[in-house]
């Protein structure tokens, strides 16, 4: 099997899956009915994806893998999305910045891997770019909303903001698997996406009437398998199912 | 802000199923504003396909029938089934209509 390729899937799946399952926990919970049904299309979207990728792992993997024991039976530090996605839902301006800085990312993502020289990502990518796009647009407008909105939605949204801002530094820390994909034409370089990234999101933040943090940057290892305590909540309850009754399927 | 009141207003939604049919109304739904309408729609109206064109009409614009004339507006029509074109007979030639 070619372990770096398998391991790079998870890169690029696990992210879709945790922020998935976070926005899946709005379900029925959204501020309003048009943003629950448009949180949870989101969601389902996100899992669409996963399931492509998942797919593919398990058809590269030696061992008897499918894409449920991928999703459903790893350990905590075998998951390795950045750690933005776990981060809780707390507000619903949380949740918009979550996604807004998420999205940014994904789109600019996708383009690169749409000319990945493998065929499969590649072919995940033309199909998901248009779905990520219009999570940009969602949650970018909603941003502006919020942030150029009232007193209370402002400051709801510059404390989501200044919260989660410091984790975007973690797309770019590229994994030597993320370099090894890299060098063979597969993943993106990410240090060329970084500035068009920061250009992206500060001009629709500015425009959203937020200011930049001047918190550092983390230095976050999601993607060497070191989480936030959150991942463990989250995996507690998304494996429960399957833990419980192995095997089993609706 | 003239509108003091929390509530988002409604707004008609209606959508085209595909190029060349006529937009149909689907429902109603809550909207801050006109471009917010027409995202929402897309969330809630067009997830499984349904259309390819959106309209979004705030609910106060639109004027309706009261219902307590329904009696003098619609009961009328009734007993004049002579204004259905039903009585012309149709050339043989002539087939779809």
């Amino acid at each position: 099997m070619d372990n770096s390729l398998y391991q790079y899937l998870l890169i690029l799946g696990d992210n879709s899956m945790i922020l998935g399952h976070r926005l899946s926990e709005l379900c029925g919970h959204g501020p309003t009915l048009e943003t629950d049904i448009a949180l949870t299309n989101i969601s389902l979207d996100l899992f669409g994806q996963v399931r492509s990728y998942f797919q593919y792992a398990a058809k590269i993997a030696d061992s008897e893998q499918t894409e449920d024991s991928i999703a459903f039976l790893r350990t905590e530090r075998k998951y390795r999305n950045v750690l933005l996605v776990e981060q809780e839902n707390v507000d619903f301006a949380h949740v918009i910045v979550r996604q807004f800085l998420f999205d940014g990312f994904h789109k600019l993502l996708l383009e690169q891997l749409m000319q990945s020289k493998d065929e499969t990502i590649s072919a995940i990518a033309h199909k998901s770019i248009k779905e990520s796009k219009y999570h940009y647009r969602f949650s970018g407008d909603w941003l502006k909303r919020l942030g150029d909105g009232t007193e209370v939605s402002h400051k709801k949204a510059q404390d989501a903001l200044n919260k989660l801002y410091p984790f975007t530094n973690e797309f770019f820390l590229e994994s030597d698997i993320e370099k090894e994909m890299s060098a063979k034409g597969i993943g993106p370089n990410l240090n060329i996406l970084k500035e068009t990234y920061y250009s992206n999101i500060h001009q629709i933040i500015a425009e959203a009437n937020l200011t930049l943090p001047i918190e550092k940057q983390r230095v976050a290892k999601g993607k060497l398998g070191y989480h936030t305590e959150n991942l463990g909540y989250i995996l507690a309850e998304l494996q429960y199912m399957q833990r419980t009754y192995p095997n089993m399927q609706w | 802000m003239e509108n003091k009141s929390k509530e988002w207003p409604i707004w008609e939604i209606f959508i085209r199923s595909k190029n060349g049919l006529e937009h149909k109304h689907v429902g109603s739904l809550h909207a801050a504003d006109a471009e917010m309408a027409i995202e929402n729609a897309r969330d809630v109206y067009t997830r499984r396909q349904e259309g390819v064109s959106i309209w979004a009409v705030e609910s106060i614009h639109i004027t309706a029938s009261n219902p307590e004339n329904s009696g003098e507006l619609f009961e009328p029509a009734k007993d004049k089934v002579y204004r259905h074109p039903t009585f012309y007979e149709l050339p043989i030639e002539l087939k779809h209509i």
